[in-house]
């Protein structure tokens, strides 16, 4: 975790301030795709529209209330957060650039304060426009894509049965050997389970992220039970609760739209979670296993760039081959890592070492970053 | 879309709409009282002669030293002749990129980083040098097939009395120096480069500077540095072109043919002791100098610009051990500017001078100087010199031309 509920789209939200909106209308930058204007007072939430096309959608947040607030973009489903923009301050307007798929979405305004927002239904409609599908090879991709999500899904499942059933019976050392196994399969596939993000929250919240008056429960908390607790004593309930979660995350999978956008942002998403979770070690502060989690990051970002491959070498070859050696490069970096049927622990790492892994993601996330804008235009 | 805006041509729209958004109202004032001398804010780029040398020294710094990262010399000479081109653009006030930071596609990251926008080009210059390290490293080999190319004048500094050099501030294959009026613009120009620049090559040390510490030009008043004192009173400047032919610029005669029109650059990262110099009586103080502190005059007499009378100052003080009559003539452009790095652990004030000096010869300019003045010189029970990097600054780049473009070539 926990780029909190950054989610998939994050990475293509433009969160343009005022400035960036002025230059924008004088630029007409944004001619891609439908605004809808968005009036945000206190206690009110006006959209200019509710009906948008399906594609590209820029949401201009106006807020005119007195305090702080927040626009929150939601799925047909209402919880899972395609996109949001917080801290938009009285006064001040910030752009919201989220691509919706035909069928319904939610939109929320909502003070900062936490209290109950005031949501608004979208009805987004087929559009012949930038259906980025329609291409054969991105329909190919998404279909790949999926595949590789339902097998990470299931062996997260699996895993988290064994896992599970080592806790309940007090065996640490099975634990612990399992622990950075199974945490393999959920750091692949982490922007799509961190689009859901009361599952996120229950299952991979560390624990300066647990809000006050909420039970700490998920891997990271059965991490400190094994490594600095030494017990697992009174960890049972800890343990069902995190199979049921991750059983409510497998069924809740498969109703997620998958869109060639949402697979290379998720690629760039996954590579931040390792600049600034796993290079840094702050990950996995008690099994100081954060390497595996590395691993299972560049896993699942090589196999969203796989899926988009074909797309990308049509659009921009030179892109790909670029991509294609600095992953080699970043990958060669962490061989030289492995240990037995794992890696070094974090601390166990050079300051040197340290900085040779974050020079190899800045050299493959920084191009990464391109996928998307040029595989959908491409 | 992919049409070039100037951050100036920006300003023109934004005035033509009404703009209501707080932040937009903010950035127009603020440019509209940076930006009226319109022409003066733009450092030529291209010429005989890099910019950032001989140009009057701005107010902010942002110095970045890197390591190289690949193998790969075509990689390298790729990224040094995108960098030429995105640090011409940024000197003109406009993006790091060809499109800029909010013209670009909706789902792709802005080649520019934005947070110049609506600002002056404040004059930045952007100065590019190789270190020795680029030509072999510490193992002896030659890593980009350059070897036979590394000037003589590039020669590692040797170590001198008092160093306490830490590698966290030393060295470096390549350089950048970005000067600007304003810190925002200086910054933005080495984070965009930086950005550029990841997978090729790695920031291996970067400092800000404030406050110059040097006049380069007769255009300028002299400036005090973090003792309170002027600095850079007798510096090489501009205007004596004759002087620069012989002090500062390489000459194709010095060996390396292209290296002429270059300079060779010294920097050191040197800590003043803030505490104990602030107890230090003024009369020490001046003593210590050889300069008064009011006016910057010579403890031998006259005013500021008066030359002082070496035989007459203390022997020890610092502007004696300094001046070129006491080294052979030799003189160089120094371009420092004071640093503040917060606090360290004790409290005290972590700052001092970011010493750039540029100069035609190393081994006759800096390091002679340096030798004496560590040998000898009052101020060096307030100086700690705790990094230190040594670069060549090719010629100026052609139209055309890239940064390194005669050492590639």
């Amino acid at each position: 975790m926990l780029l909190r509920a950054r989610a998939l789209a994050l990475p293509s939200v433009l969160l343009a301030a005022a400035l960036g909106a002025s230059a924008c209308s004088s630029a007409d930058a944004t001619a891609s795709g439908a605004r809808v204007g968005v009036t945000a007072g206190d206690g009110t939430c006006e959209l200019t529209a509710t009906s948008v096309p399906a594609g590209v959608v820029t949401f201009a947040v106006q807020n005119t209330g007195s305090q702080v607030a927040e626009f929150y973009v939601y799925a047909a489903d209402g919880t899972t957060i395609l996109s949001e923009v917080e801290n938009v301050g009285p006064g001040v307007t910030r752009e919201l650039v989220v691509e919706l798929a035909a069928g319904t979405a939610k939109t929320t305004c909502r003070p900062s304060d936490g209290v109950d927002g005031i949501s608004t239904d979208l009805t987004v409609t087929a559009s012949g426009a930038l259906s980025a599908t329609a291409k054969p090879s991105l329909a190919q991709a998404v279909e790949q894509y999926r595949g590789f999500v339902a097998e990470e899904t299931a062996a997260l499942l699996a895993g988290t049965e064994a896992f599970v059933a080592a806790v309940k019976d007090g065996d640490v050392a099975q634990a612990k050997a399992l622990y950075p196994q199974v945490r393999t399969h959920w750091e692949r596939i982490e922007p799509v389970v961190e689009s859901f993000a009361d599952l996120d929250y229950s299952l991979d919240a560390r624990e300066d992220g647990v809000e006050p008056g909420t039970q700490w429960t998920g891997w990271h908390r059965l991490e400190k039970a094994l490594w600095i607790d030494k017990s697992l004593t009174g960890m049972t309930p800890v343990a069902d609760q995190l199979l049921a979660d991750t059983e409510d995350l497998v069924g809740r999978i498969p109703s997620i739209e998958l869109s060639p956008s949402l697979i290379g942002n998720g690629a760039t998403a996954l590579m931040e979670e390792v600049a600034t979770g796993k290079v840094t070690g702050e990950e996995e502060r008690y099994s100081r296993t954060d390497l595996w989690d590395f691993q299972a990051n560049v896993d699942g970002a090589r196999a969203a760039y796989d899926a988009l491959a074909p797309a990308l070498k049509d659009a921009d070859p030179g892109l790909a081959t670029t991509l294609e050696s600095r992953f080699a490069a970043l990958q060669a970096k962490l061989d030289a890592l492995k240990q037995d049927d794992g890696f070094v622990l974090y601390d166990d790492l050079s300051k040197a070492q340290v900085r040779e892994l974050a020079d190899a993601v800045d050299a493959l996330a920084e191009p990464l970053s391109n996928l998307t804008a040029s595989v959908v235009n491409g | 879309m992919t049409v070039e805006l100037s951050r100036r041509r920006l300003l023109a729209s934004f005035g033509a709409v009404a703009v209501g958004a707080s932040a937009a109202t903010v950035l127009v004032e603020r440019t509209a009282s940076a930006s009226d001398a319109v022409p003066s804010d733009v450092v030529p780029f291209r010429g005989a002669h890099q910019a950032g040398i001989t140009t009057p020294a701005q107010d902010r710094l942002h110095f970045v030293a890197f390591d190289v990262i690949t193998d790969d010399r075509d990689e390298l000479e790729q990224l040094l002749r995108r960098w030429t081109l995105a640090a011409e653009r940024m000197t003109r006030g406009e993006g790091a990129g060809p499109v800029g930071a909010v013209d670009g596609l909706p789902d792709a990251p802005p080649d520019d980083t934005g947070e110049a926008l609506g600002l002056s080009p404040a004059r930045l210059t952007l100065t590019f040098g190789v270190g020795p390290s680029l030509f072999v490293d510490a193992d002896g080999r030659d890593r980009f097939g350059l070897a036979s190319r590394r000037p003589e004048a590039l020669a590692d500094l040797p170590g001198f009395a008092g160093d306490r050099l830490e590698d966290a501030w030393s060295g470096g294959d390549l350089c950048v120096q970005a000067c600007a009026d304003d810190p925002q613009v200086a910054v933005h120009a080495v984070r965009n480069l930086v950005r550029m620049g990841m997978g090729v090559v790695r920031v291996r040390w970067a400092q800000l500077g404030f406050g110059r510490t040097s006049s380069t030009s007769d255009s300028q008043a002299t400036p005090r540095n973090l003792f309170g004192f002027k600095d850079g009173t007798s510096n090489l400047r501009a205007e004596e072109t004759a002087e620069l032919d012989t002090h500062l610029w390489a000459q194709e005669s010095d060996g390396a043919a292209w290296m002429a029109g270059g300079s060779y650059l010294v920097a050191r990262k040197i800590r003043m002791t803030i505490e104990t110099w602030d107890r230090t009586s003024l009369k020490a103080q001046e003593e210590i100098v050889g300069r008064d502190k009011r006016e910057g005059a010579p403890l031998s007499g006259g005013t500021e610009m008066t030359a002082p009378v070496l035989g007459e100052l203390p022997p020890t003080s610092h502007v004696r051990l300094a001046h070129p009559q006491s080294n052979n003539g030799v003189r160089m452009l120094r371009r420092g500017f004071s640093y503040v790095d917060g606090a360290d652990s004790l409290g005290r004030l972590d700052a001092g001078l970011f010493f750039l000096a540029f100069q035609r010869d190393p081994r006759t300019a800096f390091v002679a100087v340096q030798r004496r003045l560590a040998a000898s010189d009052a101020l060096n029970e307030y100086l700690v010199h705790v990094g230190s990097a040594l670069f060549a600054v090719p010629p100026g780049p052609g139209e055309g031309d890239f940064w390194g473009s005669t050492l590639f070539a």
